[in-house]
């Protein structure tokens, strides 16, 4: 059926256009004979064609540019006319006979801009005779169309200043006054549409209406372009009027697109210092309206002003543009109860980036946006639309990238109260993006308490903020998180001993809350930290006046031993094993011999009970040995212990050539170059004895024995 | 001319976040023709672009593996397995042969006492080979030893070792060029980078067994 109306509608259009043709062409011949009488028949004619009710906007608008042009052509006949001596009024008063109002009109305009353009009469009192002659047209569709030539007409021939049409010295005054009064004619006209026609055809009219939109926003561009009018006139008349006609019409798609209108084609200095006036008109708007992403437009555009130039600032700050826009946004918020959550949040959002831009200093203007999103989010628990949730992370995201410094966001006290209304899914993210600003940045956490807003910011990663969801998780998205955590520890440094170890405990008791299942990731890093502090503290001499609070290297590996501990939880005997050699290597080079020891036994440990692969075993009995031949600090009995134990290991292993290899290697045990109190000659050939032990039973390179022996 | 590029010990993210900015502006793909890798790259991981369909947002330096990134710079990649490797495929040694020359690589913790040469120059004939590749100590070293050479990229990354005490990055690439090889090292000191070159040649008799 719509097909039918659309087939229709083209024959409706062809007729008018070919009717439109057919008397434009006696016209033409009327004109070129300079018959003003039957040049003016046939364009009455002519013009009766825009007369039809048939048309949709879309087709009227293709009727209407064919007259347009033809009226142009008339338009300068006319003015050949006068000056073939025919009088512009009595021209005037004679297309005032045409038969039918709107062709009337049509020619009424016509004339009217040669008259302008004689000067026999000042414009001011023309362009109203003409603006009040259109109300005779209150059909929506023809009366927009013809105001809109109206408009088309005078754009040039305005009393403005400078123009050559300038009248008295109310000359602006009578201008704007021309425009606007178009301007609200062409508004009524256009919400009358809304209001026509059945119910059910409703989205059709919309539409339409729609594409007619810019026939009524023209008017304001013109308004814009008038030289004369001054921020003062601006304030006083202009706005005021145009804001009276968008609320007082009450529909919502013109105040929707006339305020966004206003924010577009007027500067953004005028709306800087009328703020409170153009602000005061959003609570009366509909509620329907989406004023969210209008005010969201302004905030922008001012944002983006206060960007170009550091000049401008002074003013924002006259003006007290933030908290003005603070209060509208308040009041917006309170004036609909209803507006979902996504609505307030945007509105935020804009008011952060805003004055992020406007007022990077004011930390507390940041931190008051936030504090206000916090109160529209409370009692609502954790957010579960997902475009409200974009825009929540939108909102946390934006002090980032300003600052590029997540220390400065941690210091906005609202921050993590925002945070907490992101479900457990996106909350995660947040943090990840959060770390790889820290990354990206190279942003140096230095300081303990830095150090615990951070991980309390980020917990999301740390721990399971919900029991139930952990099987849900997806493994690799797990293990890109973890790692990104790992990264984050090796960022956090302070040259200070004291502050760093701080830090460092800290650090350990935010991942001894993880589980199991985060502890391998996050244990290493945390360690290697702490075995670089060691190495710090390692060159500085014992302080004989410092107290027994102050942070020492036996500290530390108490420290590092509770971090290790905890790996027997998940459990991790390989990763274990490593990283109490590694300690012990740690404890050798402070001449610590018991800690070593301990460091040793515990890893002695693990291999016996919890290494069982033996794959694995030979690769851990690698590490033992290598880690204990590097051993300076063990007296003679740890030694010994030590030492035996590693060569029984060895002669256990699995496989023949590994075990010779495994016992190969402990020789060096006892033969260490550079250490003469560890050359144990009866020992060595011990072991060398055991060496050939095993050659027998399997395979053996000889010359190792004959390097032993030499 | 081939290049290849020797590197190794990057612990990441245990005990290192990434490779230097400065190197990873210096190695391009397309330019080497083969890497060796002495082990112990990292922990597998993942590139989550999971974020990016969430957000929208710009990640600009999303984890990726090490593994993944080195075979971007060249496809053809030989890794040895290092201690902490999660990894389990990877060999405990690698032969190969690049032109002339026959190279050998392992990750060094199974070659004790570490960093010995001479234990290392016995694994060096164990697997009869021109060139021997170790890491472990992650301290750049480079040897000509009886007829072959070996040679210690050390840690890529600087990362903390236990058996050396501040650890510059640093990585090694060799030119093999005929019966010649030289051997760039590149370390990074105090956020430059510095350049070395010792220069080997392998005599026509066959390396002593």
């Amino acid at each position: 059926m719509m097909t039918g109306v659309a087939e229709d509608e083209d024959k409706w259009l062809a007729a008018g256009i070919a009717g439109l043709q057919q008397n434009a062409f006696y016209m033409h011949r009327a004109m070129d004979s300079n018959n003003l009488r039957d040049a003016l028949k046939y364009s009455a004619q002519m013009l009766s064609e825009l007369r039809t009710s048939k048309l949709s906007p879309h087709k009227y608008y293709e009727l209407y540019m064919r007259a347009f042009d033809e009226l142009r052509k008339l338009e300068m006949f006319f003015k050949e006319e006068t000056r073939r001596g025919c009088s512009i009024v009595d021209l005037y008063e004679l297309v005032q006979h045409a038969g039918n109002i709107l062709p009337r009109l049509y020619l009424l305009c016509t004339v009217g801009s040669v008259y302008i353009k004689s000067k026999e009469a000042p414009a001011k009192d023309i362009l109203k005779d003409l603006v009040e002659m259109c109300r005779g047209i209150q059909h929506p569709l023809r009366g927009l169309f013809l105001r809109s030539y109206l408009s088309q007409l005078s754009r040039d021939k305005l009393p403005d200043i400078g123009s050559e049409y300038e009248g008295d010295a109310d000359t602006i005054t009578d201008a704007v006054e021309f425009v606007i009064q178009n301007f609200t004619e062409m508004n009524k006209l256009w919400v009358r549409m809304q209001h026509q026609g059945p119910a059910r055809e409703k989205e059709r009219r919309e539409k339409e209406r729609s594409e007619l939109r810019d026939l009524v926003g023209k008017n304001l561009h013109v308004l814009s372009q008038i030289e004369g009018i001054d921020l003062d006139m601006y304030k006083d008349t202009v706005l005021p009027r145009i804001l009276e006609q968008v609320v007082n019409c009450k529909d919502e798609i013109a105040q929707y697109y006339l305020m966004d209108c206003i924010i577009q084609v007027f500067p953004d200095e005028y709306h800087l210092q009328t703020l409170e006036v153009l602000l005061s008109a959003f609570p009366q708007l509909q509620a329907s309206v989406d004023i969210k992403t209008v005010l969201s437009q302004l905030m922008e555009r001012l944002a983006s002003y206060a960007a170009l130039s550091s000049e401008v600032l002074p003013e924002f700050l006259q003006v007290e543009a933030f908290s003005k826009l603070n209060s509208a946004i308040g009041k917006v918020i309170e004036a609909q109860p209803d507006m979902p959550v996504v609505g307030a949040v945007t509105l935020c959002s804009s008011l952060l980036k805003f004055s992020l831009h406007v007022h990077p200093d004011r930390l507390d203007y940041a931190d008051q946006v936030l504090g206000s999103c916090v109160k529209q989010l409370s009692g609502k628990g954790k957010i579960e639309d997902s475009k409200a949730t974009k825009q929540i992370v939108a909102l946390l995201s934006a002090p980032l990238e300003k600052y590029n410094n997540v220390v400065t966001a941690l210091k906005l006290s609202n921050y993590p109260c925002v945070m907490e209304y992101l479900d457990n899914e996106t909350n995660k993210v947040m943090a990840t993006v959060i770390i790889q600003n820290i990354m990206k940045n190279n942003t140096h956490i230095s300081t303990a308490d830095k150090v615990e807003a951070l991980f309390e910011l980020i917990k999301g990663l740390i721990k399971d903020l919900d029991e139930t969801l952990h099987d849900e998780v997806d493994e690799d998205d797990f293990k890109e998180e973890q790692c990104s955590v790992a990264r984050l520890i090796q960022m956090l440094h302070n040259e200070d001993p004291e502050e760093m170890f701080k830090i460092i405990c800290v650090v350990k008791k935010h991942i001894l809350t993880g589980g199991p299942k985060r502890l391998s990731f996050t244990v290493p890093p945390l360690v290697f930290n702490s075995l670089k502090l060691v190495r710090r503290l390692q060159g500085q001499e014992e302080n004989p006046f410092g107290d027994d609070e102050s942070t020492s290297t036996k500290k530390i590996f108490q420290l590092l031993n509770q971090i290790v501990e905890a790996l027997s939880s998940i459990p991790a005997p390989d990763l274990a094993l490593r990283l109490y050699l590694q300690c012990a290597e740690a404890a050798n080079d402070c001449d610590l011999e018991p800690v070593a020891y301990e460091f040793f036994t515990q890893a002695y440990i693990i291999y016996e009970e919890e290494i069982s692969d033996s794959r694995a075993q030979v690769t851990a009995m690698h590490l033992i040995i290598g880690t204990l031949q590097r051993m300076h600090v063990f007296g003679v009995e740890n030694r010994d212990t030590l030492t035996h134990k590693a060569t029984g290991y060895s002669a256990k292993l699995l496989k023949k050539p590994d075990q010779c290899r495994a016992v190969y290697a402990c020789s060096h045990l006892f033969w260490v170059d550079d250490q003469d109190n560890l050359k144990d000659g009866e020992r060595f050939a011990i072991v060398c004895f055991l060496h050939f032990y095993c050659a027998f039973s399997g395979k053996l390179v000889l010359r190792i024995g004959a390097m032993c022996l030499s | 001319m081939v290049l290849v590029l020797a590197l190794g010990d990057l612990h990441v993210p245990h005990r290192a976040p990434d490779l230097p900015a400065k190197f990873k502006s210096m190695l391009v793909p397309g330019k080497i023709q083969h890497i060796i890798c002495t082990g112990n790259l990292c922990i597998k991981v993942v590139n989550p672009c999971r974020i990016e369909q969430l957000l929208s947002l710009r990640c600009e330096c999303l984890a990726e593996e090490v593994h993944d990134y080195l075979k971007t710079l060249c496809p053809d990649l030989h890794i040895t397995r290092g201690e902490y490797d999660e990894e389990t495929r990877y060999p405990e040694t690698k032969t190969l042969t690049i032109g002339q020359f026959k190279l050998g690589l392992c990750h060094g913790h199974q070659v004790i006492p570490w960093g010995d040469l001479d234990s290392l120059a016995m694994l060096q004939r164990q697997l009869d080979v021109d060139i021997l590749v170790t890491g472990h100590t992650h301290q750049f070293t480079a040897y000509k030893h009886e007829g072959g050479v070996v040679i210690n990229p050390g840690s890529a990354t600087g990362a903390y070792s236990s058996i050396t005490y501040d650890v510059n990055p640093s990585f090694v690439l060799m030119d093999i060029d005929g019966l010649r090889v030289v051997v760039y090292v590149y370390e990074l000191i105090d956020g430059e980078v510095k350049v070395d070159k010792i220069d080997f040649k392998k005599t026509t008799t066959t390396t002593a067994h």
